[in-house]
C-alpha cells in the first residue's frame, strides 16, 4: 500500500487529498488509535509538496509514529499523564531520517503506558480497539501503530518493540510487524523502557513497505552508542525467495498453551514455505522455559531506573503544590503513573537493590547469554538459516479480559520475548485467521540478516491471500 | 600535629575542565563566567529518549591522569548507573563507575610531618558526570525555594580516591597539593576555576567509627575542617562519648562541621551496568597516552638537581607549579642555573605570593637582565629585591618594563650607591656647624646636611635613604 502510495504520488496525484483523505478517516474512527494527531502540520507538508515535490524513498508519504519515539514539536506523552503536554525540542535520529526522505509525520499513536503492557489497555487515553472486532485488543504496546496501519488509518507506522511490542500487534491486527537486530535502528530519541532490549521498527502492510521503511531507519547512528553499521538495501533484496533454505522449528514453541487453531496455520505456513523450496527440520532452544522470568526481571530493572526521571519538575504533568521536594514528586508520581507502571518500577527497584541484584538482575543476565546461546546454535552455519514459530499463543483477546491478571498478560509474550533478549530479528506476517481473527507467522533470523528474514516473509506473502483481507472496522 | 592515631582517606572529584565538550555531549564546558542553563541540550538535560555518547578525549585525559598517579589501567572499563533522587540530577541517575573502574593501585609521593617522603596509595580512579547545581534562596535549610542551574550537568569528573594514608590535616593539605600539581602539568586540569576540585574526607581515630567531611572545596578548607574534627573527636572521646559513623558538613564560615546525617539513612544506590553504553576496551589506547605523558613533578625536580646542580629544596620549590617550572628552565638556559634558581625559588615566588598574582606577572627576559646585573656587581641583592617589587607593583601588565631602566630612575646602582656614600661623607665633613647642633640634641639640624646630600648628588639620592647614610655616619663618627 505504501509503494501503492508512492507510485500514486509519483504519477501526480496530490499529497493534501491523500492526507486529508486519512485524516477524515481518522476523525470518523472509533479505534483510539492516535492519541495525538498533528492535522493542520501535516496537511501543510502535503501542500508544500504538491506545491513542488520533493524526492526521497517516501517523499509525500505519510507515516504515523507511537508516541514513545520523540518528534520536535508534537507532544509525545509515551500514553502517561505524567507526560501529558511534554513536547520534545528534538527529533528522535528515525524521525529525522523520515523527514529527509520526504516523509509526512500525520500524528502519534496509542500505546500500552511507557510501553507496559501487551493489549494498549493501560493507555491513560483508554485502550485502542481491534479492527476486526472492536470488542478486542490490537495487541500491545504498540497496538495504537497497528490498529491505525490495519484500518487504513495510516499506510505504515513505526513502532518500538522490546518484548513483542511490534510483532504482537501486528499478530493480532493481521499486518506486518518487524523487529530489527538490535542495534540496526538507532534508539536516539526512543523513550527509553528497558533500553538493552528495545528496538524501533515498522508495521506495515506489506513485506516490501517493512524493508522499504527499514531502509530509511536504519543504520549507524553516532548519538546511540550501540548502534551498528548496516548494509541496507533491504528493499532491493526482497526476492529471491526462500528455495534452498533450511527453517528450523523450535520444538518449545509448538503445544501446550497454543491455540490449536494457532498451531495449525502455522504448520500449514511452513508446508508452504516448503512448498516454495525450503525445507525445515526441529530445532531446541532449550533455556526457552527462563526467558520470561529473565526478560521481565531486566525489563522492569531497567524501568525502574529510567522512569525515575518523571517528576514534574522540568515537563510534563504538573500539581500546585507547596511542599518538600520529596512529597511534591511523589504526589506527582502517585498522580501521573498507572498501575502497571508502578508495578514494574516497584518490582524493578526491588530486583536492583542491595543484596537481591546478584539473585535477580545478574541472574537475568546468565539467562540471557544462555538464550542467545540457543539462538546461535539453533542458528549456526550448518543449523537452520530461519526459524519459524507462531508469533502469539492465541489470536486478540476480548478488552478488559486480562488486564486484571497480569501474569497471564506477560505469559502472552512466551514467544517474543526471547528474540528481544537474543537481539536478533524477527518478523510477524499474517498466515491466517481463527474465528476471523488474524494470527501471525513468526520468522527469526541471524544477527543483522534482516534481507533473509524479509526475503522468506516476502516469498510466502506473496503465495498467501492473508494479507489482502480487509478488517471489518474498515468501511 | 603528627598523631599516630588519626586516620585519614580522602575522596577528590576532579573536573577535567580542559577538555572542550562534557563527558557524554557535545555541550561547552566554557560555562563558567555564563548565565543559569545556556551551556546544555536534550542529552545533558536528560530529556526523555536521549542516550550518552563518551567524549574519548575525556578517557584519554583519565588515563593520562590515572598513569601519573601510578595506577594499574584496567583492559576494560565500563560505566554503571548510580541511581538516586535529587533535583540537580535530571536523569535520577548518574553515570559512574563502580565495579570495573578505570585505574586501581596507585600512589603519590609527599612529604610527611617528620620531614620524611611517605607514599600515599590510591585505592582507584574513575570516571563519572557532575550533576547540576542548586542555588537556594537563602541558606539551606531555610530557603523558600531553590533554583537548578545545569550547566555544570555532565562535566567530566575524575573522583580519586585514596587509601586511610594520611595521619594529619597538614598532610591532607599536602597530599591535595601535591595532587593539583600533578593534575595541571597533565594539562588536564585548571585549579583557578570554581567547584574544579571538591573533596569529601573520612577521618577517625584510631578504634572510633569514622565522620565523612562532605563536599569542601578547598585544600585549605579540609586543613581546618579535619584539624576541627580531631579536636571533636578527641574531646568527645575524653567525655567518654563514642563518635558514631555519620556524614558531616563543613561550614566555611564557623570553621565547625556539622552533623547531616547518620549510619542507619545510609543509601541505596541500586548500581547497575549502563544499557546505553557498551564497555571500553581501553588496554590498547594506554600505550599511545603513555608516549604523551609529560615529564610529572618528582621525575622534574629529580633532573633539575641532576642538570643544574641546583638544592633539593630549591628543585622541589620550582617544580611545585608547572609554569614557575617553565619560567625557570628558560631562565636557566641563559643565566647561572643556581643563582636563576636561588632568586625565583627564595624572592620572586615570594613576592608573587605576597600579592596573590601568578608567574605570568614577570617575564624570564626580566629575570636574566636582573641576574645579569647581580652577577656583574652592578646591583646589589637589595637593590635587586627592589627591582622586583617595582616590577610587580607597576601597574597592569608589568612584563613589559625595563629592569635596568628600573635601576637608572631609582639610582639603585652599585656605583651610585658609592656616590651617594661619598656625597654623605662629604656632606658630613662639610657641615660642622650642623654636626655640632645635633650632637647637641637638634634633630633638625640632620635636614641641613641631608640637603647638602641631595645638593651634591643633584637630587638622585633618595632622601630617605640619605638620612638614613648620614645618621649612621654621625653615629660612626660619634664613637671614633
Ligand atoms: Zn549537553
Amino acid at each position: 500500500m505504501l509503494r501503492m502510495l508512492k507510485e500514486r504520488l509519483e504519477a501526480g496525484a496530490s499529497a493534501e487529498e491523500e492526507v486529508s483523505a486519512l485524516f477524515s478517516k481518522i476523525n470518523k474512527s472509533r479505534l483510539n488509535a492516535y492519541n495525538v494527531l498533528s492535522e493542520e502540520a501535516a496537511l501543510e507538508r502535503a501542500r508544500e509538496y504538491d506545491r513542488s515535490p520533493w524526492g526521497g524513498l517516501l517523499a509525500g508519504v505519510p507515516i504515523a509514529i507511537k508516541s514513545s519515539i520523540s518528534t520536535k514539536g508534537i507532544e509525545t506523552n509515551c500514553s502517561s499523564r505524567i507526560l501529558t503536554g511534554y513536547i520534545p525540542p528534538y527529533d528522535a535520529t528515525v524521525i529525522e531520517r523520515l523527514k529527509e526522505e520526504g516523509a509526512i509525520i500525520i500524528g502519534k499513536t496509542n500505546m500500552d503506558e511507557f510501553a507496559m503492557g501487551t493489549s494498549t489497555e493501560t493507555s491513560c487515553f483508554g485502550p485502542t480497539k481491534n479492527p476486526w472486532d472492536a470488542d478486542r485488543v490490537p495487541g500491545g504496546s504498540s497496538g495504537g501503530s497497528a490498529a491505525a496501519v490495519a484500518a487504513g488509518e495510516a499506510p505504515c507506522a513505526l513502532g518500538s518493540d522490546t518484548g513483542g511490542s511490534i510483532r504482537c500487534p501486528a499478530s493480532f491486527c493481521g499486518i506486518v510487524g518487524l523487529k530489527p537486530t538490535y542495534g540496526l535502528v538507532s534508539r536516539y530519541g526512543l523513550v527509553s523502557y528497558a533500553n538493552s532490549l528495545e528496538q524501533i521498527g515498522p508495521l506495515t502492510l506489506s513485506v516490501e513497505d517493512a524493508a522499504l521503511v527499514l531502509d530509511v531507519i536504519a543504520g549507524h547512528d553516532p548519538r546511540d552508542s550501540t548502534s551498528a553499521r548496516s548494509e541496507g538495501g533491504y528493499f532491493a533484496r526482497i526476492e529471491g525467495g526462500v528455495d534452498g533454505l533450511t527453517l528450523g522449528v523450535p520444538q518449545e514453541y509448538f503445544g501446550e498453551g497454543v491455540d490449536p487453531l494457532v498451531e495449525k496455520a502455522v504448520w500449514d505456513a511452513i508446508s508452504k514455505l516448503e512448498g516454495l523450496g525450503a525445507s525445515w527440520k526441529k530445532v531446541s532452544l532449550p533455556h526457552t522455559r527462563y526467558a520470561l522470568a529473565a526478560y521481565y526481571i531486566i525489563a522492569m530493572s531497567e524501568a525502574s531506573s529510567n522512569l525515575a526521571r518523571f517528576d514534574g519538575l522540568r515537563y510534563g504533568l504538573r500539581l500546585g503544590a507547596d511542599q518538600d521536594w520529596h512529597t511534591t514528586f511523589s504526589d506527582i508520581r502517585a498522580a501521573g503513573f498507572g498501575p502497571e507502571v508502578k508495578r514494574r518500577i516497584l518490582l524493578g527497584t526491588y530486583a536492583l537493590s542491595a543484596g537481591y541484584y546478584g539473585r535477580y538482575y545478574l541472574k537475568a543476565l546468565k539467562v540471557r547469554t544462555l538464550i542467545k546461546q540457543d539462538f546461535e546454535r539453533a542458528l549456526s552455519a550448518g543449523g537452520a538459516d530461519l526459524l519459524v514459530t507462531p508469533t502469539m499463543p492465541f489470536p486478540a483477546f476480548r478488552i478488559g479480559e486480562r488486564i486484571e491478571d497480569p501474569l497471564s498478560l506477560y505469559m502472552a509474550d512466551v514467544f517474543t520475548v526471547p528474540i528481544n533478549l537474543a537481539g536478533v530479528p524477527a518478523i510477524s506476517v499474517p498466515c491466517g485467521f481463527a474465528d476471523g481473527l488474524p494470527i501471525g507467522l513468526q520468522i527469526i533470523g541471524r544477527h543483522f540478516d534482516e534481507a533473509a528474514v524479509l526475503r522468506a516473509a516476502k516469498a510466502y506473502e506473496g503465495a498467501t491471500p492473508y494479507h489482502e483481507a480487509v478488517p471489518k472496522e474498515v468501511v | 600535629m603528627a598523631e599516630k592515631d588519626v586516620i585519614i582517606g580522602l575522596e577528590v572529584h576532579v573536573q577535567l575542565n580542559k577538555l572542550n565538550s562534557k563527558l557524554f555531549c557535545g555541550c561547552s564546558t566554557d560555562y563558567h563566567d555564563s548565565p543559569p542553563n545556556t551551556h546544555t541540550c536534550p542529552v545533558c538535560l536528560g530529556l526523555p529518549g536521549t542516550l550518552p555518547v563518551v567524549n574519548k578525549r575525556a578517557v584519554e585525559y583519565a588515563i593520562r591522569v590515572a598513569l601519573a598517579l601510578n595506577c594499574a589501567i584496567q583492559g576494560e572499563t565500563l560505566f554503571y548507573r548510580k541511581n538516586y533522587y535529587y533535583p540537580d540530577l535530571p536523569k535520577a541517575f548518574q553515570i559512574t563507575q563502580y565495579d570495573f573502574p578505570l585505574g586501581l593501585g596507585g600512589s603519590i609521593l609527599i612529604k610527611g610531618e617528620d620531614g620524611e617522603e611517605r607514599r600515599i596509595r590510591i585505592t582507584r580512579v574513575h570516571m563519572e558526570e557532575d550533576p547540576g547545581r542548586l542555588v537556594h534562596a537563602g541558606t539551606i535549610d531555610r530557603a523558600k525555594y531553590s533554583m537548578v542551574d545545569y550547566n555544570r550537568c555532565g562535566m567530566a569528573l575524575l573522583e580519586v580516591v585514596t587509601e586511610p594514608d594520611l595521619r594529619s590535616p597538614k598532610e591532607a593539605r599536602s597530599f591535595l597539593d601535591k595532587l593539583r600539581n600533578i593534575l595541571e602539568y597533565l594539562d588536564v586540569f585548571d585549579g583557578n576555576l570554581e567547584g574544579a576540585m571538591r573533596i569529601d574526607s573520612n577521618i577517625s581515630l584510631v578504634g572510633g567509627e569514622r565522620a565523612e567531611v562532605k563536599n569542601i572545596s578547598s585544600h585549605k578548607g579540609v586543613e581546618k575542617a579535619l584539624a576541627y574534627e580531631i579536636t571533636r573527636q578527641r574531646s568527645a572521646r575524653r567525655r567518654g562519648v563514642a563518635q558514631v559513623q555519620e556524614t558531616r558538613h563543613y561550614d566555611e564560615l564557623r570553621g565547625i562541621t556539622v552533623t547531616i546525617r547518620t549510619k542507619e539513612e545510609a543509601h541505596d544506590y541500586r548500581y547497575f551496568p549502563e544499557p546505553d553504553l557498551v564497555p571500553m576496551r581501553i588496554a590498547d589506547w594506554v600505550p599511545r597516552v603513555e608516549a604523551k605523558l609529560p615529564e610529572l613533578p618528582d621525575a622534574k625536580r629529580e633532573r633539575f638537581v641532576a642538570e643544574y646542580g641546583i638544592a633539593d629544596d630549591h628543585a622541589k620549590s620550582l617544580t611545585s607549579e608547572i609554569r614557575v617550572a617553565n619560567f625557570y628552565e628558560v631562565v636557566a638556559e641563559r643565566a647561572p642555573p643556581r643563582l636563576a634558581a636561588a632568586w625565583i625559588a627564595d624572592v620572586l615566588k615570594g613576592e608573587l605570593n605576597y600579592r596573590d598574582v601568578t608567574i605570568e606577572r614577570f617575564s624570564p627576559d626580566q629575570m636574566v637582565v636582573i641576574l645579569d646585573l647581580i652577577e656583574g656587581g652592578k646591583i646589589t641583592e637589595k637593590g635587586a629585591v627592589e627591582v622586583i617589587r617595582t616590577i610587580l607593583d607597576g601597574p597592569g601588565e608589568t612584563t613589559e618594563a625595563d629592569p635596568a631602566a628600573i635601576v637608572a630612575t631609582k639610582g639603585l646602582s652599585r656605583v651610585e650607591d658609592d656616590a651617594v656614600m661619598a656625597a654623605v661623607r662629604a656632606a658630613v665633613e662639610e657641615s660642622s656647624q650642623a654636626v655640632a647642633d645635633y650632637r647637641a640634641g637638634n634633630e633638625k639640624a640632620i635636614n641641613f646636611i641631608v640637603g647638602v646630600v641631595m645638593k651634591k648628588t643633584r637630587g638622585r639620592a633618595d632622601p630617605g635613604e640619605a638620612n638614613r647614610l648620614v645618621r649612621e655616619a654621625l653615629e660612626g663618627a660619634g664613637r671614633a
